[in-house]
């Protein structure tokens, strides 16, 4: 029997598009709050701003239990392994919001010992700019990453394999 | 006035100490250039004399606790005749009083001797002044960085270091997407 209507509570969409939209609305985000940005990360999901409705209030301290790392201010040398031993724990599919000026790009702190940018050694999603960003700022960029999950999330994580083709390692460039 | 503010007496800073005694403090400990600034008294002593001067001033006059031990790189400094100018702050808890030694060491091979069989406080305060100068203390228990990663190889608050590092943070591996 050919279906010529679909009743009212029937949608027609692919697999990837179902999975992403389950995903987009249940991110677990992992606080790597190590600095001022932390707070305006605690601010975030407490009552006032309420990351919670978008999804994403479920904060836990496991990286084995999330799948968005929110790295919140300036990273050193001496954190750098951690950060990235915590980013590899994590499970894919994952995702990488830098928070604030330190985190994308050092910041003030252009000094031997802060990382110019986290984006240098690990994978990053979003950019918040600001020192430190407003939660709105945050917010905005948990529904942006919400939209580029959505946008081109697949079930398998394809566009992850996609995207490391077309990021540069800048670490390799960067003048010592 | 509220009970808060009755309660709440500000400390007792320290005070100078007075004048027979402070120049014979400075004649025990061999000192140069006795001066005050800002109400602090500070005495210049040689680096051989150094650890003397301390233990004297500990025994004698009472300055059982080491507050601080810092350094200064004078490189380029106008009018400085010596590299590196350690500073050794030491206070009489007993009679509220401190006092600021300070010792110059110069390249190659700055070097004093550690003040930790002396003062226990001393042991990490050493390590953080060879971590960030590299001025070695004979004798230091465990003269290892303190703040810095153990394969760091320069000390980065000497003057000759470049602000931005040598390349130090990035000898990382990079992680990738593909990669993990």
């Amino acid at each position: 029997m050919a279906i010529n209507e679909l009743p009212d509570n029937v949608a027609i969409t692919n697999l990837d598009r179902l999975v992403s939209w389950c995903r987009k609305n249940s991110l677990w985000p992992m606080p790597f709050a190590t600095a001022c940005c932390g707070i305006e990360l605690m601010a975030t999901g407490a009552s006032r701003h309420d990351i919670a409705r978008f999804g994403a209030e479920v904060f836990r301290f496991s990286p084995r239990q999330c799948d968005l790392m929110i790295v919140a201010g300036r990273v050193v040398m001496k954190m750098l392994p951690v950060l990235q031993r915590i980013w590899q724990q994590m499970l894919e599919p994952k995702w990488c919001i830098s928070m604030g000026a330190c985190a994308s790009t050092g910041g003030v702190f252009d000094t031997y010992s802060v990382v110019q940018g986290i984006d240098r050694f690990i994978p990053v999603d979003m950019y918040v700019p600001g020192c430190p960003p407003r939660p709105e700022q945050l917010l905005q960029a948990v529904m942006d990453l919400q939209e580029k999950i959505q946008r081109e999330g697949t079930i398998d994580g394809r566009e992850f394999a996609r995207r490391g083709v077309l990021e540069p390692k800048r670490a390799l460039r960067e003048n010592p | 006035m509220t009970d808060q503010g009755k309660s709440a007496a500000p400390a007792e800073s320290a005070t100078l100490i007075a004048e027979p005694l402070f120049s014979e403090i400075v004649a025990a400990v061999g000192g140069q250039r006795p001066s005050e600034f800002r109400g602090q008294q500070r005495i210049v002593v040689s680096a051989q004399r150094l650890f003397d001067a301390l233990s004297v001033l500990r025994d004698r006059y009472g300055f059982d606790m080491l507050v601080d031990i810092t350094c200064v790189d004078y490189l380029n400094y106008r009018g400085a005749t010596d590299r590196f100018g350690l500073v050794y702050v030491l206070t009489n808890t007993a009679q509220n009083k401190r006092l600021v030694l300070r010792c110059f060491v110069n390249d190659p091979e700055p070097a004093v001797r550690s003040a930790t069989s002396l003062y226990e406080a001393a042991n990490w305060l050493e390590r953080e002044v060879w971590d960030m100068f590299g001025i070695r203390f004979e004798g230091h228990p465990d003269l290892r960085r303190i703040l810095l990663p153990e394969e760091f190889t320069a000390h980065p608050l000497r003057k000759d270091y470049p602000l931005q590092g040598r390349g130090e943070r990035h000898n990382f591996p990079v992680i990738t997407r593909e990669s993990g």
